[in-house]
């Protein structure tokens, strides 16, 4: 199997970074990495930046990794997290500006054909586009 | 001139412990115009601080700054937390390269709200902690060396804070209620002015 782009899913709401996992998952198969995570550190609606480092982590390939994120926290704490991955790692991780569904079902849709974490993030954010 | 342990272990507490004591306050501002979780994740991140608080201190000053930056970032689960870690990060790499406390004050303190204006990707005057960290930061300048600055700076914090009632937010989650957050203090500027506060208090009792 040849690498492809690892999707990772960062919600304020652990049900909500499951279910969007559960249905890229079932689009894609087994073809991509994908890893969630969401809640504060006590497990309450929020995000939390040691588990955004384990599902970048847990979702690594050497294409890199996309991250698709909900509301301004996850972003923030998506960037932050990024920031604090080993230095050779922090360069393939991407945070899209995309809604986190439509974002996420289209990311692992364009990392399953073989493309660059580039182009992955390209196809999230024409979501976001006018 | 340095800045002794004792003294920099008593203001991180004092600091800490009036954010906790503020939570409620800060989830009620919070819950008008965000996502009402201010108070609970300020308070998280404190107690973190608050429970390493011996081995921070027991750091120098620019590794203990980046210590309690690093806690606020790993542990708060809002956007402040990378927000105010940020913060101290960048304070503590500032005493790192060769600026000292307090004779550089305002430097660091300049480090420390440019690494929040680029983390938030903000500027002052859009309803954020930085409608009070910039205010102070230029009262820190403009009174440096003057024997009223921290009364000075106090002042400023409780003004800058009031001044963001008026603004519309067009940061954060509050930007998402547009003209509806006019009228309500910032919850982030109140926990900043409450942080800029407690240690204002420390040093006076210290002087």
């Amino acid at each position: 199997m040849t690498d492809t782009v690892g999707i990772v899913i960062v919600s304020h709401s652990s049900d909500i970074a499951k279910g969007t996992a559960d249905m890229v998952r079932q689009m894609v198969g087994s073809e991509v990495k994908v890893a969630f995570c969401g809640g504060n550190p006590d497990g309450g609606l929020g995000t939390s930046v040691p588990l955004i480092i384990d599902a970048i982590n847990d979702a690594w390939s050497p294409k890199g990794v996309a991250v698709l994120v909900d509301l301004g926290g996850a972003e923030t704490n998506s960037e932050m997290a990024v920031e604090m991955l080993e230095p050779a790692r922090r360069d393939l991780v991407v945070v899209c500006n995309a809604p986190i569904v439509e974002g996420a079902v289209m990311a692992a849709t364009e990392a399953a054909g073989g493309s660059s974490l580039a182009q992955v993030k390209a196809v999230a954010e024409e979501l976001s586009a006018d | 001139m340095s800045v002794p342990s004792e003294t920099f272990k008593s203001l991180v507490k004092a600091a800490a412990e009036q954010v906790i004591a503020s939570a409620p306050e800060l989830t009620s501002l919070d819950q008008a115009i965000g996502d009402g979780d201010h108070g609970t994740n300020m308070k998280r991140g404190c107690e973190a601080v608050l429970g390493k608080l011996d081995a921070i201190s027991a750091q120098p000053l620019d590794e203990a700054l980046k210590m309690i930056g690093k806690t606020l970032v790993m542990t708060v689960g809002g956007a402040s937390g990378p927000l105010y870690g940020s913060f101290f990060l960048a304070a503590g790499e500032a005493l790192s390269h060769d600026k000292h406390l307090p004779e550089d004050l305002a430097d660091v303190f300049s480090s420390a709200v440019n690494a929040v204006s680029a983390r938030g990707r903000s500027q002052v005057g859009e309803k954020t902690m930085l409608d009070v960290l910039v205010p102070v930061l230029e009262t820190l300048k403009t009174a440096a060396g003057q024997p009223d600055l921290i009364a000075r700076v106090r002042t400023t914090a409780t003004e800058a804070v009031e001044r963001t009632a008026p603004m519309q937010a067009t940061k954060g989650r509050a930007s998402f209620l547009g003209a509806r957050s006019v009228g309500h203090v910032d919850p982030g500027a109140r926990s900043s002015c409450v942080l800029v506060q407690a240690v204002c208090a420390g040093l006076e009792a210290r002087a």
